[in-house]
This record gives C-alpha cells, structure tokens and sequence, in this order.
C-alpha cells in the first residue's frame, strides 16, 4: 500500500503510467460524447413543454457536474499534497483549476441560453444559478493566489489551503435547492435515485455524463504530464527523454 | 558587591509559565493595547461604515419606504465591506515587524493563539460595527422593532465574518499588495452569513420568527470557530516561510 503510494508520488512513474492510461481515456471520452450528442440532439424525443430547447440539458448538466466535481478533486489533491507532500498531487491541482473554471463557465452560459427559451430571461438571482457564479469566484480566487506568491512552492501551498476552505461550498451548492426553492426546477437528475425522465432522454445524458468525465481525466491526465516535463526539467530522466526524441 | 555575596545567594531563575491561558491572555492584552493605541485604525471602518450608508439614499432615493425594505442589505453589505477593510492590517503589522514569527516559535498552539488575535479584530471591528448598526438603521427608517434584531445578528455574523476573514488575511499577508486578492479570496466565503443575517432582518420587518436565522448563524459561527483556527495557522505558516 504505502509503497503504491510512494510509487504513485514519483513523477517518473507517473509519467510512465499516465501515458498507458491516457489514450483509453480519451478514445472513451470520444465514443461517449460523440454517442451521447448524436443519440441527444437527433434522436431523443423532444420534451413536451419545453420542445426542442431542452437538449442543452446534454451540455448544460454534464458541464455542473464537472465544475462540482473538479473543485472536489482540487481540493483532495490539494490535501494529499499538504499531507504527505506529493509533487504529482499539486500538479494536477493546477492544471485542473482552469478546467474547473471553464466547465463552471460553460455550465452558466448554457443555463442562460436554456433559460431564454425557458424562463424568458438570460438570468435570475436564483439559488443554484448563484451559488454556481460563487463557485466561479472560488475557482478564480485560487488560481489567482496561486500565481500570486513569487515561491511556487508557498503558492501550491496557499492554493491547497483556500481550496480546501473552499470546499465547504460545494454541500451549500448541493443543498441550496432545498435551502431557497425559487424558480429553477429541483435536480432533475441524480445518479442513485429513478430517473423521472424517460429513458431515452436519460440514456444520451449519463453517457454524456461519463464521457465528460473521461474527457476531464485524460486532459488532467495530459497537462499533468506537461507539467511534469516543465517542473522537472532539470532532472536527469526528463533530460534523456528530450534526447531521445531528438 | 563581592563576587561571595552573589555566590551565597541561590540562584533563582524567574521561569517563564508557559501555561496556555497566561498566553492567551497576553496575546489578548498585547494585542487590544496596540490596537487601543491606533485609534484610527479602530475608527476606520466605522467611519466607512456610515459613509457608504450615506451613499445609498444619495444614489438610490430618499424616499424612506423603499429605503426600509432594502436597509436590510445594504446594511449587512456596507458592515461587511467595512470587516473586510479592516482585515488587511490584522496580521500585516505584526508580520512586518517580526513578532509574527515569535507566535508561531512559540511552544504553544498556534491554532488557539491566533484564535485570541481573531477575538481581538472582532471586539474592535464586529462587535462596534453591530453597536453602530440601529442608528444607521434609524437613518434608512428601520422599524423600531428590527434594531435589536440588527445588532444580534451583525455581533453573531461578524464574528464568523472575522474568523473567515483572517484565513484570507493570513493567506494573503506575505504578499506586497493582497489587498485586492484578499476581497477576492474572502467574499465568496461570506455569502452564507450574509443571506442568513440580512434574512433575521427581513424577518424581523416582517414579523416572522427570526430564531431559525439566528440559530444557523449560530450554527456557521460554531462552525467556523472550529475549523478556521486550523486553516489559520497552516496559512500563516505558509505566509511565513514563503
């Protein structure tokens, strides 16, 4: 077990494994959204009150659940690397940072376009809308701290800490539906519960859930690699693979 | 004096009691004196308080019906704008002059001992700010009824605001200009405390119950006075040796 760990901490052997994961991730992450989109947008039937405009459902819900998740993910790698000081840990809390942001970014965008058609406004003071543009805050405060310390050590340090503090906003997101109901519709989709949608709606949904996911882990995957290179640039083994491939 | 006078008498050495109370109550003292003798700086962000609260009727209108349905919010806003103006010199002066590094040499918990410099902050910030609070109230036309209300939830949510505040403020005290970072850093985390502050108040005009919002106030206080002292101290650590 411990000797896992130590082996996972390496860079060397992260660097090593990763590349064996990374392509099953991303040909999954392909198969899925392309399946997912196809099966979403051509061929699940359309919703009969909102028509046609509720396929956002297939962007607009994946993208929350990744802007959720990856803040989870953040501040876990954030706690592996403050507790056992794992280099590869803090690495992939960097460079999932902008991800976060972005699919956070996507996830409110798309609630705005759906809510044109829908509610007939780009955007209310609404619970889960406004706890998601706090979380937006959340994402650009830690990356923000972590650029902001001339030691990249103290800001990875920094960045672990805010973004475990920060992580107690991720229940009052989930929560805050029950907490101020007002206009948005209750979480129409959960994993452990029944669908309340028909299946065909579902179904493109969870494998554009899935794939969103894949896609999340192989780009962490890959930017965890650079990062690696640029972090351990003047190490030996980094040095020969540059030779190598010369 | 013979050097056999001073040899007959015994040695005494005054040990320092290390005890944690003696040092919470110094850190306490040291730290209410010095900032008992920078005036200023306590009456800053009452100052700024009342000033913003003059702007609204300026800018919105002055018409006292619409200002007391929003007084509320714009009092819970402007006394938490004045807590976060205040953060940036709670643990700045301190660190500039070194005996930042003496607290966390010191054999006692950092946890415990920056808990006391956060009571300070609230005593000279919070618990004013609150006191401050129904005259500016009585200024928006705030019934009568609510001023109490006001200042229970301003004292109980100020003390959250402080103990929150300070992880941004250690977060940010090694940087030359954290001022703005810090605003960043600290405002999303005050959210909850003010929809449920500014919430007793709106419950309050109304004539609800106002105990389920105090009780969650409570509730976030409680949880703040358990967790933010940890996360203070990592953070000053990291501000320190960074």
């Amino acid at each position: 077990m411990w000797a896992f760990i130590h082996k996972l901490g390496s860079p060397k052997w992260f660097y090593g494994i990763s590349a064996r994961l990374m392509p099953w991730f991303w040909a999954a992450a392909t198969l899925l959204i392309l399946a997912g989109t196809i099966w979403g947008l051509a061929f699940a039937p359309a919703d009969y009150q909102q028509g046609n405009s509720f396929r956002i459902i297939y962007v607009h819900v994946p993208a929350a659940f990744l802007a959720q998740s990856i803040f989870v993910g953040m501040a876990s790698a954030g706690l592996v690397f403050m507790v056992w000081k794992i280099k590869v840990a803090d690495m992939a809390a960097a460079v999932m940072a902008p991800l976060g942001a972005a699919m956070t970014f996507v996830a409110l965008f798309s609630g705005g376009v759906w809510g044109i058609p829908t509610w007939g406004t780009w955007w209310i003071w609404d619970a889960r809308l406004t706890s998601m543009l706090i979380l937006l805050f959340l994402y650009v405060g830690v990356i923000a701290l972590r650029g902001a310390f001339a030691s990249r050590d103290s800001g990875s340090r920094a960045a672990s800490v805010l973004a475990m503090v920060g992580v107690i906003n991720i229940p009052i997101i989930k929560y805050s539906v029950d907490w101020w109901y007002t206009l948005h519709q209750p979480a129409s989709f959960t994993i452990t519960s029944r669908p309340t949608m028909p299946l065909e709606m579902w179904a493109p949904l969870l494998m554009m859930v899935l794939g969103f996911y894949c896609f999340f882990i192989a780009l962490t995957l890959m930017r965890t690699r650079n990062e690696i290179l640029r972090r351990e640039s003047g190490k030996r083994w980094v040095q020969a693979l540059a030779e190598e491939s010369v | 004096m013979s050097s056999s006078d001073t040899l007959d008498q015994p040695l005494t050495v005054v040990e320092p009691r290390g005890g944690l109370g003696v040092a919470l109550v110094a850190t306490l003292r040291r730290d209410l004196t010095l900032m008992l003798r920078r005036r200023s700086e306590v009456m800053n962000p009452l100052v700024f308080f009342a000033l913003v609260i003059t702007l609204f009727p300026l800018g919105l209108s002055p018409d006292p019906r619409l200002l007391a349905t929003v007084a509320p919010g714009l009092l819970w806003v402007a006394a938490l704008l004045a807590t976060l103006l205040s953060l940036d010199s709670l643990f700045r002066a301190d660190f500039e002059d070194g005996s930042l590094e003496q607290l966390l040499l010191a054999p006692q918990p950092l946890a415990a001992m920056v808990l006391a410099k956060v009571v300070v902050h609230w005593l000279l910030t919070g618990l004013p700010l609150a006191l401050m609070a129904p005259v500016l109230g009585l200024m928006l036309g705030l019934p009568a009824g609510s001023h109490l209300i006001l200042m229970l939830a301003l004292a109980l949510g100020s003390a959250s605001l402080s103990l929150v505040g300070a992880i941004g403020a250690a977060l940010t005290v090694g940087l030359a200009r954290g001022g703005v970072l810090l605003s960043l850093l600290v405002l999303p985390l005050y959210i909850p405390v003010l929809i449920f502050g500014a919430g007793a108040v709106q419950a309050a005009l109304l004539g609800d119950g106002v105990g389920a919002h105090l009780a969650i106030l409570g509730a976030l206080l409680a949880l703040a006075v358990m967790l933010s002292p940890w996360a203070i101290a990592a953070a000053l650590r990291i501000s320190v040796n960074g």
